[in-house]
């Protein structure tokens, strides 16, 4: 065996997460990396790598339905609003000017996912009724229309440019809201929720990994290849359909509550459209069905506007200000993401982990071409 | 009863916008076999050309429009040439994704274009109004409707009677074989993104109209794409059925709505458009007068 990592001789080591020893060794490496740069990390960087780690776990979510079952789903906004919602309200002060129930973390979080996974099972029945295109329209729809009662529904979202503030980063009596130490070592707020969103990371991604390579995961991968098929070998399009919106729609419903506790404030009109394609960004430009490609789609678009932030600097055709210059940087921002999602599925249909895979393969072979 | 008459007026005049819209995408999605979320784009950039030469060049009116209308085509034909062509024979989806990355990008040049300011389109109808009796018709809505029929009636003449409307149905209905019948199916890609920018265009011209060009004629383009899913994606007629359809639950709905159905919130008719696909698709999965997909093992 040593010497050839290639040779795989039994079905449970062809399935396990990490099958290899160099793949294993790799992953321990990038763990404590990620924990030694989270020790030095300045606050705002923190912040945004926090918010990248539970983006990654929206974009597994969407992978999920999208990339595993073939479902497209243009709706997850949408869960994500009800996630920042449902959290926002349990955890609220029930005494306050909006409902709010006053709940700690351990509740408002599963019970965020959980909000979502619900409403992601209603919209479920729409989805085994129709296929393809006329679903990616359905979805478009859950996030118009879930717009519209964000805005509208006043009493529990503060209505439209009001919104409220999110739920409180507190969980078994660690603040992370607020600069201190943590088991002896001195963690600035920022740094906290960085942890904290590695760990929940971590978590997620290790259930969705073992699910997609379990029957259900099967199933899905079924239905994506050939629906019809897939029902004739005795797959129930109905069930394994439900389930895969409602798992996707729980860790959109996690992935909202968390990327909007860290902000500290949820405003109801910031569930659009545009995080949608956001998160659509995520998984075509990491990399269709595959969960390390989700995480480096979700980290590569958080960082986009940081990057776009630092070009302005050399770019003078890129403004700083709101309006005026040739383009803005939200102009350049959003154009990215349009331009991205073009070459990515012109050029690199696999998108960064086929990159990857490309660039590890290269480096494999050397100094021969394959 | 004036009331309901009134409303079915506004809303048989932004019903037919509507339906140009979803007109433009039919097409494309029968010829080309694309769902292209661009439309709004198209719609917005079209507009912005009529400003471009009516009001930044000073041009009249009606040589604007029509040079508008070719910039639209040729900008139609540019994005089918480079951002289509090499997806031919991708899956759908990939295909549907990539038009709205192609929708972000144009809505970004088409915005920076037009700039911070409310732009007119200096259209000759305004705000002007005539009465009917007690009912008040702006005349817009008259240019609308009576554009509308007129367009409507022009492209199924060229479907029916032109050789090249033959030659694009014939691409409808089976690219390959229409292929080794001679049709050049790369020129019909073109022509029916060319004809879907023209539509766009017709359809900004009267969204923006009197009031002026700004994001909202953006934000009513996108209801044009449940319009094209009631009436099902692959039918002309459905195209229309279904734009007039959400243009009057609409106007029925800005009308009644705070009377009846106050609990929905207020700029419910914002989002009626997805509500009544939502239910005609729950009905009929396929639209109104869509082909209905035989499933065969």
């Amino acid at each position: 065996m040593r010497g050839r990592p290639g040779l795989i001789t039994d079905y449970r080591r062809d399935m396990a997460i990490l099958p290899t020893t160099t793949q294993r060794a790799w992953f321990v490496a990038m763990a404590v990396a990620l924990v030694l740069i989270g020790l030095q990390l300045p606050a705002d960087l923190a912040l945004l790598g926090a918010t990248a780690a539970i983006a990654s776990v929206g974009a597994i979510g969407l992978n999920l339905v999208t990339g595993w079952a073939g479902q497209v789903s243009l709706g997850h906004a949408f869960f994500l609003g009800l996630g920042a919602f449902t959290a926002a309200i349990l955890n609220g002060d029930p005494d306050g000017r909006l409902i709010g129930f006053g709940l700690e973390m351990w509740i408002w979080l599963p019970a965020a996912g959980l909000v979502a996974a619900i409403a992601g099972l209603l919209a479920a029945p729409i989805a085994f009724r129709l296929r393809g295109l006329y679903l990616a329209f359905v979805t478009l729809g859950l996030v118009f229309i879930g717009d519209h009662f964000f805005r509208e529904w006043r009493s529990l979202t503060g209505g439209q440019g009001v919104g409220r503030p999110a739920a409180e980063p507190e969980i078994f009596g660690f603040d992370l809201g607020s600069d201190g130490e943590v088991f002896g070592v001195f963690l600035e707020s920022e740094q906290k929720f960085y942890f904290f969103g590695l760990l929940v990371l971590l978590v997620m991604a290790f259930l969705a990994k073992n699910l997609v390579r379990s029957r259900i995961g099967r199933a899905f991968a079924a239905i994506r290849d050939r629906d019809i098929a897939a029902e004739i070998i005795g797959v129930s399009l109905a069930r394994y359909k439900m389930i895969a919106f409602a798992i996707s729609s729980f860790y959109a419903g996690i992935a909202g509550a968390l990327i909007w506790m860290f902000l500290g404030f949820v405003e109801p009109t910031s569930f659009n459209i545009l995080l949608s394609i956001r998160y659509v960004a995520m998984v075509l430009i990491g990399g269709v069905a595959t969960i390390s490609g989700s995480i480096m789609g979700a980290v590569f678009i958080t960082f986009l506007s940081r990057i776009v932030d630092n070009l302005s600097g050399f770019l003078p055709f890129i403004s700083d200000a709101p309006a005026g210059g040739f383009l803005t940087k939200f102009q350049v921002e959003e154009m990215l993401f349009g331009a991205l999602i073009i070459g990515f599925l012109i050029l690199e249909p696999l998108g960064l982990y086929g990159l990857w895979i490309r660039i590890r393969n290269y480096f494999k072979a050397w100094p021969f071409s394959y | 009863m004036i009331q309901f008459l009134q409303a079915t007026v506004n809303g048989v005049a932004v019903g037919s916008i509507y339906a140009l819209l979803a007109l433009g995408f039919v097409i494309i999605y029968k010829s080309t076999q694309v769902l292209s979320f661009a439309q709004q784009a198209l719609t917005v950039l079209g507009a912005f050309w009529i400003v471009y030469f009516s009001t930044e060049l000073g041009l009249n009116f009606w040589v604007a429009v029509p040079c508008a209308l070719v910039v639209s085509a040729l900008v139609g034909i540019g994005v089918e040439r480079v951002m289509l062509r090499p997806m031919v024979g991708k899956p759908v989806f990939s295909v549907a994704i990539l038009t709205i990355g192609l929708n972000i990008v144009l809505l970004v040049i088409a915005f920076d274009l037009i700039g911070v300011n409310i732009r007119s389109l200096g259209d000759p109808w305004g705000l002007k109004t005539l009465t009917i009796g007690e009912l008040t018709v702006s005349h817009k809505d008259v240019a609308t409707i009576v554009t509308t029929a007129v367009v409507v009636g022009l492209l199924l003449a060229f479907f029916r009677f032109s050789r090249f409307g033959l030659a694009m149905r014939a691409t409808a209905a089976d690219q390959e074989v229409a292929l080794a019948q001679g049709v050049t199916v790369t020129r019909v890609f073109a022509a029916a993104w060319a004809m879907a920018a023209m539509l766009a265009t017709v359809a900004g011209l009267f969204l923006g109209a009197g009031t002026g060009l700004a994001p909202a004629v953006g934000t009513r383009a996108i209801r044009a794409l449940p319009a094209a899913v009631i009436g099902g994606l692959d039918s002309i007629a459905g195209a229309i059925v279904g734009g007039l359809l959400i243009g009057l639950t609409e106007a029925y709905m800005v009308t009644y709505q705070s009377e009846y159905l106050g609990f929905l919130g207020a700029n419910f008719a914002n989002v009626v458009a997805w509500v009544l696909m939502f239910v005609v698709l729950l009905i009929r999965p396929s639209g109104l007068f869509g082909t209905v997909e035989v499933e065969r093992v």
